[in-house]
């Protein structure tokens, strides 16, 4: 691993600054000052999912919608062939005086297939885009982080940004109206 | 301005000390202030101007605290009768079907009829958590997991019914297609094992989206239980007196490790939501084909009163309908069970679902009459004989009291002061469980007992064992619903704090909504007022 840029007094590697805001209303507009500066490695930390955050952050929409269609297209075309597969082709029986492969009578099972493809691609896909799960993170060894998951709002710019500086940086967070700031380490 | 600090406040809140700082009294007719009838006046999602914190601390609090005291006798007397049930699934499994009171003619009893019923219940909860999410329905967001978490247990009743009634239950395993010593698949133009794809996915995705939404959820149990821990490492409960465990150690572990470590991030958020809305727009289409699915049980067989086209729409609706029916009837008991949690569920939520099993009522009372119409108009012999049978066969009862119950009960949702009270919608819910479930008995008995041979002419009455078994099967939906209320975030603590008015990133900007250029003034206002606390290590 590269040397870190920036360690605290005592050496330990820096992963950003943490910046604590009252309300819904300062996050988002701290959120478009620091998107207006630049800054590309960061994140806003809030109990709920804020309203328009994804403009003030200002960040591309998820590809998720294109990994849900290739699973659900991928569910029901394997569950679709495991049936053509299994009645007419491996062991042929015929019932109802039906055609082997009767693809009407295949519909039903091909659409659950879809849809049981598509929710695990939803759900597994949302959480590798996210990197979860992930039990560890430098920003939970800090207490006053734990009240993001109840009623209090952060922003952390972390130090790998281009534009990371320890001081420049911290006043645009105090520009921004945080109510408190903090070293956090890596 | 209060001199209190806001912690205090909120503690006095919740205590009932203080009277919330802008509720005042209800206006007159509003009911608890909810039943705003007026376009343009948004009523309030939860009541008593809560703040976030109140929401988590109220929230939580049904998971950490205690559980009230009748929790445990409720609990301990549904575990119970589940234990009952299922030692009397064992004498079945072991003495075979016979000890049912199926016969020849009469071969789909109680067991068909009580899985129908149970997989209907569930589909309540995926109709709030995805047909609402799509139509925007924000008052969904206080009933959503309870509905959701309903689901789940009712999938889980319902599949037991042909699991143990295939026969051979150690065989059950054949309705999947596994490769066997035999190499014969199953037969996949049989709506039978359409049924098994259906429900089994149906019970996997309600899972899914059940557990995805809790996950922020579990996020802040384990948040608040590392809190208390970081702040007193050597205190708090001990599991248990001999075991030198702390609750809240468990709680960081096991809440930690369900919330997949989930850090409230906002490029989490926003693919969190992309997912919520895919899995809403996917389970849409899945409810609405689960149960149509089971009717193909019905309907493409050749028996009389079976085999009729509407049954798909007609077996949605009345799911609905008896889901809508259940959720009320456990809803309304919690929310005066619980404290604060008529702040939450309000009577706004009882009289819209109070609207829903009107609609639906109706639309199951249109479908009997469209049978008995057909049956007449389609000229079909058989047909009609079947549905003169139910009306004024031996099995008329049954017939009537489906009639009343669904049909007749809702009718009262006309008045609003009947959709208000919580004891009318209690009362009326009850009667459509009841009356749900002789549906499907009508449905599946009356049109067996009859068929084409009066010579083959049956009637079907339970054994002890079918009424344990279905008696059980509630112990075992209560007994998981108390575990429910017990352990797992009763509401959706992060879905709640999203529809308040201070959730808003413009709120508090009076006259300038949406104008993300006039926002500089506040930003400076709230300049000056930090970093009194902040403090921070030096950088090199």
């Amino acid at each position: 691993m590269a040397t870190p840029l920036y360690v605290t007094e005592t050496g330990e590697p820096i992963h950003g600054i943490l910046a604590e805001f009252a309300t819904p209303a300062d996050l988002y507009h701290a959120a478009e000052k620091i998107r207006d500066a630049g800054y590309r490695r960061w994140d806003t930390f809030s109990p709920f999912p804020v309203h328009g955050m994804e403009e003030a952050m200002g960040f591309d929409r998820t590809i998720l919608p294109l990994i849900v269609a290739v699973g659900g297209f991928t569910g029901a075309g394997l569950g679709f062939l495991m049936q053509w597969w299994m009645s007419a082709v491996d062991y042929q029986l015929v019932t109802q005086g039906k055609p082997f492969a009767s693809w009407q009578a295949f519909v039903p099972i091909t659409f659950e297939c879809g849809i049981l493809f598509s929710a695990f691609a939803a759900l597994i896909g949302m959480l590798a885009l996210n990197g979860l799960p992930r039990w560890n993170h430098p920003l939970m060894k800090k207490e006053r982080f734990l009240s993001s998951s109840d009623d209090k709002f952060f922003v952390c710019i972390e130090a790998a940004d281009g534009n990371f500086h320890p001081e420049r940086t911290r006043q645009l967070l105090e520009k921004a109206g945080a109510t408190s700031i903090e070293l956090v380490e890596e | 301005m209060t001199s209190i600090n806001p912690d205090q406040l909120t503690a006095e809140r919740l205590a009932g000390r203080v009277r919330p700082a802008l509720g005042g009294e209800p206006a007159p007719g509003t009911g608890d202030g909810t039943l705003v009838d007026t376009p343009g006046v948004r009523p309030p999602m939860v009541l008593n101007n809560r703040s976030f914190k109140e929401v988590t601390d109220i929230i939580c609090g049904y998971a950490e605290n205690p559980p009230p005291r009748w929790w445990f006798p409720l609990f301990g007397l549904s575990a119970t009768i589940a234990g009952l049930g299922g030692a009397f699934i064992l004498y079945l499994v072991i003495t075979g079907i016979g000890t049912w009171g199926l016969n020849n003619q009469v071969d789909w009893a109680w067991d068909i009829t009580n899985f129908v019923f149970w997989i209907g219940i569930g589909h309540a909860g995926t109709l709030i958590s995805a047909i609402l999410c799509l139509l925007k329905q924000k008052w969904r967001t206080a009933v959503n997991r309870a509905a959701e978490a309903m689901t789940i247990f009712a999938v889980i009743c319902a599949a037991t019914f042909p699991g143990i009634h295939v026969g051979r239950q150690w065989m059950a395993w054949m309705l999947f297609p596994i490769p066997n010593s035999n190499a014969i698949w199953p037969n996949f133009r049989s709506p039978l094992l359409w049924d098994v794809f259906a429900v089994s996915t149906y019970g996997t995705v309600s899972f899914l989206f059940w557990y995805m939404g809790m996950m922020p959820d579990f996020a802040t149990l384990r948040d608040r239980a590392d809190r208390r821990l970081r702040a007193n490492p050597d205190g708090g409960a001990v599991l248990l007196p001999f075991l030198p465990i702390r609750t809240d150690a468990i709680r960081a572990y096991v809440y930690g490790f369900l919330s997949m470590g989930w850090r409230f991030s906002g490029r989490h958020w926003h693919r969190y939501e992309t997912a919520y809305l895919i899995l809403a727009g996917i389970s849409t289409p899945l409810v609405l084909s689960v149960h149509s699915i089971v009717s193909f049980d019905f309907a493409t067989s050749v028996i009389p009163g079976w085999h009729t086209t509407i049954f798909p729409p007609y077996f949605v609706a009345g799911a609905i309908f008896g889901g809508f029916a259940m959720v009320l009837l456990l809803l309304i008991p919690a929310r005066e069970l619980f404290a604060n949690m008529k702040d939450f569920i309000t009577l706004r939520h009882i009289e819209n679902m109070a609207k829903i099993i009107l609609v639906t009522g109706m639309m199951v009372g249109f479908a009997y009459s469209m049978e008995f119409f057909i049956a007449w108009y389609g000229g079909n012999e058989y047909e009609l004989y079947a549905f003169k049978n139910r009306a004024v066969g031996p099995y008329w009862w049954a017939y009537w009291s489906m009639i009343a119950c669904n049909v007749l009960s809702p009718q009262v949702f006309w008045f609003k002061s009947m959709r208000t009270s919580v004891v009318v919608v209690f009362i009326v819910s009850f009667l459509v469980t009841i009356g749900m479930w002789f549906e499907r008995f009508v449905i599946i008995v009356t049109s067996l007992h009859r068929a084409f041979l009066p010579g083959e002419w049956h009637m079907f009455s339970p054994t002890l064992v079918d009424i344990s078994i279905f008696v059980g099967s509630f112990g075992v939906f209560l007994t998981l619903f108390l575990l429910f209320l017990r352990f797992l975030p009763v509401f959706a603590m992060s879905e709640i704090k999203a529809v308040l008015p201070q959730a808003s990133p413009h709120y508090g900007h009076h006259g300038d909504h949406g104008d993300h250029a006039g926002h500089g003034h506040h930003s400076e206002q709230a300049g000056h007022t930090g970093n009194d606390t902040g403090h921070s290590k030096g950088a090199h």
